[in-house]
């Protein structure tokens, strides 16, 4: 790899600036991602500047019932906290489906959503890719787009995000709390990642230099009765073929409300604003399921490739939605 | 023979002697080897599939902070011999396949050899390359022989008019994927000159035979093999990739000679693994089979195609277990081969025999469907008397014993032949078996010493330990054959300096090393008694095999798999395999082989597919995220299980080899077990969701 110099600021203040004044800078979270990308020779920085120590790390109490997760809280702690599983089951589930054991120890809650997509083609530099290189050309268009979206993709790029986290924070309607060199803001989570359009090398709305210091859930009611179903090729470590984020609130076998988010499908988090419309005030049915699951799913393209390319992801949605309703409904009515 | 038939050590429950060095990290493989101001090197690769390279520019490389050299075609050392053109590195421009090597970089550290590689500047003139294989392909052509030195064809009777005779017939194609054998432990090498650049080389290599890597390197260095010395105590896996040298080691020994004085070190990166380490070829493979109503067959055909490299062929013997597993009068089997512009395939896990028993073993399947015949009974239907084709007795074979012992355990007669009727929970039902068969194979060449040192008698022999237990086993051998206890035998093994052996490949090494220490300890208490001197030694050779007999362990494999009545994900919760493999040396050692193939097995079942992108000729899924390989949640309940053999015909000790026959059957098994589950036939590996979720579109209420 190329040499590159490493900086440890004294806080999180420090950090933003050392990487806002360097186009060529980098943040350094659990590294489970940017490591990677170092020995590829996917990225190059000139400076790394590791973020250990200088954000938060704790889970603090919002009123009402919220919670106020430091980015530095580890995706192992975050998943075992008696809180997330309590109030938002899905997160916790969404966390302990991703990786390994030893992958969640060192990834962080504000490096998990800034991982890059696992498209084999944007991590391989001896292909075209308009991600890692504007312009250069799409190789997994009509290449090997199993693990590629059916949902909002463009002509540029069909890589998906690969984060389980992400999925379930975007169905809480999570904020991002950003710090920057001109001062914090709030991003909606729903709203951090972008689609790739004609700018397929831009993951998210984040500008160079911005950090992620904590990750909000407001209080929800609903995420009590919530569940994250990732459907992958092995039993573990693997990225989701398709992931359904949902949680349901069902009075008198009617939908009251629902919240639904999809990944392994779109280059951001999905939320499946459709499928939510079409639940509220429908039977807790089969039948209201497969209509939700229909309407988000319209719009949905297949990218043909090799090996029959990705078109099983249609169908495969639709039955993991199904699926992961029927169970929450159930659980309401025990 | 001295061997005892009542054996004290051989046959007890041992653990591995060199189990506390690798649990405790001391074990020095390959890459540790101690060597003082070391240089590292790295592959510059092809990015072409086909064409020549024209002009290669490393000002860049050279001028970086660390780099030491930097080969090319044009500056590297010319080998004294190219024939063997997977390991003619540098010797030309040509590009016969994406990622071939076409230059290195030698530097002080990995990071920047790494570095300065991604530096050099490759231009090329492109030609159009040709990676697909198609059964359909109008160049396909029979090889001379198939792996390691069998008839590409045969016939015996006449299938076609068997088949329009027969009163059940089935034809359909089967097809398995490419593999990449990815042992944990990548290919590493290092290599010292001494003197400097001439005289005498050392190689410390990670491979499953120190003796054939030597003989395949000292004649390219035009070297006497007494000039060179190949060390390796421990691999870290091997499964056939490090059964012959590829490139790493060309490599290693060229840049050492070019940085006079300094030893210098490469490992594979796990992506160049997927183009320089060998794999197996994909099959594909037709299966005709033609039977009575009572089951019995009247015609077998097995048809295979598959690929081999443009520079050097690999026929992988896919068709040959078909030619002795069961009986029918009307046989015929061929190989056709398509030479694509693509790495070089070789050996791994059982070549043949593992893609070779997918097809035939869901086909025997499909037709015990077919004839409302338990699968079970019909393979037992079918035993043949004698091998077929040869016409041999059998040395032993417990084919029955095996399906008989699996069924009782697996509570076979109590099931229901019907797919797709058995729903637990949220997971549809079925159980599935498939037949295992292995050659017990004895290598023509290795040698061993046994010699007094003190107290303890030493067993000295070039053998290799890829995992599979040598450290142990052949202590245990030795023991025996010498008729003392464990504790006074000490085994060295893993180096040139120790005499001849024969690769560890084909399961063979038992009977070759083991015999041919069996030999040793014979000449030895013949020359020196029972009181020997100390110092006092002698050698034996492994001597030919009896070849009156047809020699082959057998087993049999039960699955049960789960399919999601919702997502279609596959599972397999219960793996359960009987064998019968001659006489078991070490029950710990080898429970973890038959397990470890069995996994290896359901891997291949389920997930495993390097995927060739046919516009770039590349494996797009060459790292361990992508390309799947059975994580411990995917290995639910695995058995391994033996019937007591004694075959006094096979070797000394009466075993036959278990290293690979466990991974044989088990797709198959799997496979038969998803169709019994969900109503399909996923006859193209793996079996993913995507494959049967049609059937669950379809079923009632979904």
């Amino acid at each position: 790899m190329k040499p590159f110099d490493y900086l440890s600021p004294v806080d999180a203040a420090a950090a933003v600036r050392s990487v806002a004044g360097n186009p060529g800078a980098v943040f350094l979270g659990g590294g489970t991602n940017l490591v990677d990308h170092l020995k590829l020779g996917v990225v190059a920085p000139e400076l790394v500047v590791g973020l250990a120590g200088v954000l938060p790390a704790e889970v603090e109490e919002l009123d009402g019932g919220g919670l106020r997760i430091g980015a530095g809280v580890s995706n192992s702690e975050l998943a075992a906290d008696r809180r997330v599983r309590e109030r938002f089951p899905v997160l916790s589930q969404a966390l302990l489906s991703g990786a390994s054991g030893q992958l969640r120890n060192m990834a962080t809650v504000g490096g998990n959503p800034l991982q890059r997509t696992r498209c084999a083609y944007f991590q391989d530099v001896t292909t075209r890719c308009n991600k890692r290189e504007p312009g250069s050309g799409c190789s997994a268009i009509g290449g090997w787009t199993r693990h590629h979206a059916v949902l909002g993709a463009s002509e540029h790029c069909i890589a998906v995000h690969p984060s389980d986290m992400a999925v379930a924070m975007a169905a809480l309607d999570a904020r991002v709390r950003v710090l920057g060199p001109a001062g914090e803001r709030t991003v909606p989570f729903v709203g951090l990642h972008r689609l790739p359009g004609d700018a397929p090398e831009r993951d998210t709305v984040l500008e160079h230099g911005e950090l992620i210091t904590a990750i909000d859930l407001p209080a929800a009611p609903i995420a009590r009765r919530s569940a994250y179903r990732k459907v992958r090729d092995r039993a573990s470590y693997a990225f989701a073929l398709v992931s359904v984020a949902a949680a349901l609130d069902v009075e008198d076998g009617v939908i009251v409300d629902a919240r639904v988010a999809f990944g392994g499908v779109a280059h951001a988090p999905w939320r499946a604003d459709r499928a939510e419309e079409a639940l509220r005030g429908a039977p807790a049915s089969e039948r209201s399921y497969r209509d939700a699951a229909d309407a988000e799913l319209a719009g949905a393209r297949p990218a043909e490739g090799l090996d029959g390319g990705n078109a099983f992801k249609i169908p495969l949605l639709r039955r993991t939605l199904a699926a992961t309703l029927r169970g929450l409904a159930g659980e309401e009515s025990r | 023979m001295t061997f005892p038939s009542e054996p004290d050590a051989v046959g007890r429950d041992l653990p591995r002697r060199d189990g506390a060095v690798k649990v405790l990290g001391t074990a020095g493989y390959a890459g540790d080897a101690p060597l003082a101001d070391a240089a590292y090197l790295h592959a510059v690769q092809a990015t072409i599939a086909r064409g020549r390279v024209t002009a290669l520019d490393t000002t860049a490389a050279e001028a970086l902070d660390g780099v030491v050299a930097v080969l090319t075609p044009a500056t590297a050392e010319r080998l004294a011999s190219t024939e063997d053109r997977e390991l003619a590195v540098l010797q030309d421009e040509e590009v016969a396949f994406r990622g071939q090597v076409v230059a290195l970089v030698v530097a002080d550290c990995s990071e920047a050899a790494r570095h300065a590689a991604a530096l050099v500047r490759v231009g090329y003139a492109r030609q159009a390359h040709d990676v697909e294989l198609r059964a359909d392909r109008d160049d396909l052509y029979a090889p001379e022989k198939v792996n390691p030195d069998f008839p590409a064809d045969t016939s015996e009777g006449d299938v076609d008019a068997a088949l329009a005779a027969a009163a059940v017939t089935l034809d359909e194609t089967y097809t398995t994927a490419m593999y990449h054998n990815n042992p944990m432990e990548p290919h590493a090498t290092a290599a010292l000159w001494d003197p400097a650049g001439d005289g005498f080389l050392t190689l410390w290599d990670s491979t499953q035979g120190v003796h054939p890597t030597r003989a395949v390197l000292a004649p390219l260095f035009g070297l006497d093999e007494a000039r060179v010395r190949v060390v390796c105590p421990y691999v870290g896996g091997g499964f056939g990739s490090k059964g012959q040298p590829h490139v790493n080691v060309v490599l290693a020994a060229m840049a050492a000679r070019a940085v006079p004085g300094r030893p210098v070190r490469i490992a594979l990166t796990r992506q160049q693994m997927f183009a320089l380490a060998g794999y197996r070829t994909p099959t594909v493979q037709r299966c005709r089979l033609g039977a009575g109503r009572d089951g019995r067959l009247t015609a077998l055909a097995v048809d295979v195609v598959e690929q081999t490299s443009r520079i050097k062929e690999f026929a992988e013997q896919t068709g040959v277990p078909a030619r002795m597993m069961y009986a029918s009068a009307n046989r015929r089997t061929t190989h056709r081969l398509a030479a694509l512009d693509v790495p070089v395939p070789s050996w791994m896990r059982a070549p043949g025999e593992c893609p070779g028993m997918f097809g035939p073993e869901v086909a025997m399947d499909e037709l015990a469907e077919r004839l409302g015949l338990d699968p079970v009974e019909l393979r037992i239907r079918n035993e043949p008397a004698v091998e077929p084709g040869s016409g041999k007795p059998f040395s032993s074979r417990d084919l029955v014993g095996c399906l008989r012992e699996g069924a009782a355990r697996f509570d076979w007669s109590r099931r229901d032949p019907r797919p797709g009727v058995r729903r637990r929970g949220d997971w549809l039902v079925g159980t599935g078996v498939a037949a295992s068969t292995y050659p017990v194979s004895r290598m023509t060449k290795s040698t061993a010493t046994i010699r007094r040192e003190g107290g303890r008698y030493v067993a000295e022999i070039g053998a290799a330990d890829l995992g599979t237990g040598t450290w142990t086993t052949l202590a245990q051998i030795a023991a025996d054959a010498l008729g003392v206890p464990m504790d006074r035998v000490e085994v060295r093994i893993g180096d040139t300096d120790h005499p001849v052996a024969s690769v560890a490949g084909g399961s063979s090494g038992m009977t070759t090393w083991g015999s041919a220490v069996v030999e040793a300890a014979r000449a030895f208490r013949a020359e020196h008694g029972a009181e020997p001197p100390d110092g006092a030694e002698a050698s034996g050779a492994v001597g030919p095999a009896d070849d009156r007999y047809a020699m082959h362990a057998f087993g049999a494999q039960f699955a049960e798999a789960r399919v999601h009545i919702d997502t279609g994900e596959v599972r397999v919760a219960r793996l359960l395999g009987v064998f019968a493999a001659g006489r078991i040396i070490n029950p710990r050692t080898a429970r973890s082989q038959f397990v470890g193939g069995m996994t290896m097995g359901l891997s291949m079942a389920l997930h495993e597919q390097s995927v060739l992108d046919p516009r770039t000729g590349h494996v797009v899924n060459h790292d361990f995220a992508d390309y799947h390989i059975a994580a411990n949640a995917d290995v639910d309940g695995i058995e391994a299980h033996w019937l007591p053999e004694h075959d006094p015909h096979v070797n000394a000790m009466g075993s036959k080899g278990i290293g690979e026959i466990g991974i044989v059957g088990t797709a198959a098994a799997v496979s038969n077990a998803v169709w019994h589950a969900c109503g399909v036939r996923v006859r193209n590996l793996p079996i993913t969701l995507d494959k049967v979720l049609h059937a669950l579109e379809q079923r009632p209420g979904s």
